[in-house]
């Protein structure tokens, strides 16, 4: 992810003039454009949902959730924070999923929090706004590793799924994980880094990058196209190679209200 | 760590020169209160949120609970000396949290008073409170250095030139918790046991002990209630009753959002019933007991799907 960084600085210069000017005024928005976005229009759109607490009660957890529902033809969703050590957090294709995830992640310091989204055009979709946060979300030692019990729960996952109106269930993923940045003196990277879900078919549902500025023990939320009754298969792997598979099936209920009406 | 900061962004360059208004009022003989700000901890109101009380006792002025800094305790100290006409003697810190102690850096230690637990997490805690409070308070912290407590309290009863105060060593808000009642007056003085039309935070709590403490305070004989944050409750029941309704709310309604599939961010969304409108912060305290308590909640509830990995 440093060198990611230190690639997107070396391409701003390249890039600059294609990314809009940023409502939020991010010195690092010109940066990241071009590292995301390249050459692909984009346009800031109040209909990309980024929701948030009012307050980033803790750094190392902050919950965000993006909402693209009300926009057609969402293929890729990213969620960054511009000023992050780390700026993306997850990069999902919800290929047979409705355009939305929630998760919790790390901030650093005050930063813009944006979600972008991608259609099929190749356009990009930016929203987000300014969080004040205290620091030391990215460079402070995850709870496990301060208590040392890590080891003992890696590979616990928690999940459910209900189901939820036109045919789509919501699922809900906690997995027990350090998620070490690398920022921390003598613990090195180590982090889940791809996860899918899988219909019955075996067909991709939801697929995902994910970085270590995702909060430790990452909880994700998505909404795959899924019945009542049907198995969803889910496929995670950490930087260290290990696999992580889960099985879920969504409950056999009317949709939910509370569910339903986010 | 914490303590949240406010979303909205509040420029921290100091504002030198600024002072607290301290505004005593009369609510029992021999006894006033300071009100906080019915508000999160702000540059704005320079971390005066938590309620403050002055006794007048033969011997000496006793304080209950002394303010975020040491500008403020210093005028609260000259301010609680003219009104009673004599020193003060005593500072009793409620709990750890920073708005109600952060301003025993203005006393000599040695009439400083609180729990053992208190104190255990001031030494554990009290540096990242200070960061924090650094951070979003900016000059009006200057000077505030960490201080602890110089005395443990281990009895139930103090006494100063006649005047009697119980002491109640309870928990549940945070790891210690003390409650005073002044047995001339009745008057108990909650901490932050006790909330009263603002709603109450959790960062540390536990609320089965919470429950078990307003119990106690329930049923400790005494005439009005100040509480930690909100105005007097001149009857002295209202709020206990209505923090205990809070509680009592808040950990089933996170419950059910986690069991019927919400994520966090609309965990902190869901509807707060009507009963609790006139609860001042009802959805910042909300969003933030979401952070406190959602976690331990999914573990809780969540079931485990993992299949043996490869």
């Amino acid at each position: 992810m440093l060198a990611l960084t230190l690639m997107a600085a070396a391409q701003s210069a390249a890039h600059a003039r294609t990314a809009p000017v940023d409502p939020l005024g991010s010195p690092m928005w010109n940066a990241h454009a071009a590292t995301l976005f390249g050459a692909d229009p984009v346009r800031f759109d109040p209909r990309v949902k980024v929701q948030h607490p009012m307050i980033a009660e803790n750094q190392r957890a902050f919950p965000v959730a993006i909402d693209a529902r009300g926009i057609e033809g969402v293929k890729r969703i990213i969620l960054f924070a511009d000023l992050n050590p780390i700026p993306v957090a997850i990069d999902y294709r919800p290929e047979g999923a409705e355009p939305y995830i929630a998760t919790r992640i790390k901030l650093d310091q005050r930063t813009p929090v944006r979600g972008a989204v991608q259609l099929a055009s190749g356009e990009w979709l930016v929203s987000g706004e300014w969080v004040d946060a205290a620091g030391g979300g990215c460079s402070a030692p995850p709870v496990s590793r301060v208590k040392g019990d890590w080891a003992e729960h890696l590979g616990e996952i928690r999940g459910e799924a209900w189901p939820v109106a036109d045919g789509n269930a919501r699922l809900r993923l906690s997995f027990r994980h350090p998620m070490d940045t690398g920022l921390v003196e003598n613990i090195a990277t180590y982090h889940l880094e791809a996860l899918s879900v899988k219909g019955v078919g075996r067909e991709p549902l939801g697929t995902m990058e994910i970085w270590a500025s995702v909060a430790e023990d990452p909880a994700i939320t998505l909404m795959p196209a899924a019945q009542p009754g049907e198995m969803l298969t889910v496929e995670a792997r950490d930087t260290n190679g290990r696999d992580y598979r889960a099985r879920v099936a969504v409950a056999k209920q009317s949709p939910h209200p509370l569910a339903s009406a986010p | 760590m914490m303590m949240g900061a406010a979303a909205t962004f509040t420029a921290g360059v100091g504002r030198a020169g600024h002072d607290y208004a301290i505004n005593p009022v009369a609510v029992a003989d021999g006894i006033w209160m300071v009100r906080g700000a019915d508000e999160p901890i702000a540059f704005d109101n320079g971390g005066a949120i938590a309620n403050i009380a002055i006794i007048a006792t033969p011997a000496g002025a006793v304080l209950c609970d002394c303010g975020p800094s040491i500008r403020y305790a210093a005028k609260l100290k000259s301010v609680a000396e003219q009104l009673t006409g004599k020193p003060v003697i005593r500072v009793y810190v409620t709990h750890i949290h920073p708005d109600h102690g952060m301003g025993i850096a203005a006393f000599d230690p040695a009439i400083v008073a609180a729990l053992p637990g208190t104190i255990t997490a001031m030494r554990r805690d009290g540096g990242g409170y200070s960061d924090s409070m650094y951070r979003i308070l900016g000059d009006w912290m200057r000077g505030t250095d960490i201080a602890v407590p110089g005395l443990a309290i281990t009895t139930a009863h103090e006494e100063f030139g006649g005047r009697g105060l119980r002491l109640l060593s309870l928990s549940g808000h945070s790891d210690a918790d003390l409650a005073l009642v002044d047995e001339t007056t009745g008057l108990m003085i909650g901490g932050d046991l006790v909330f009263h039309d603002r709603a109450p935070s959790t960062p540390n709590a536990d609320l089965a002990l919470w429950r078990a403490s307003l119990d106690r305070l329930k049923s400790e004989k005494h005439g009005g209630m100040l509480p930690g944050h909100g105005p007097l409750d001149p009857e002295g029941v209202t709020a206990i009753d209505q923090t205990r309704d809070w509680i009592d709310w808040l950990e089933p309604a996170l419950s059910a959002a986690v069991q019927s599939g919400l994520d966090m961010v609309e965990a902190g969304m869901i509807a707060i019933p009507d009963r609790f409108a006139s609860l001042k912060l009802a959805r910042y305290e909300l969003q933030r007991s979401v952070s406190h308590l959602y976690p331990a909640l999914e573990g809780r509830l969540l079931p485990r799907v993992d299949l043996p990995s490869n």
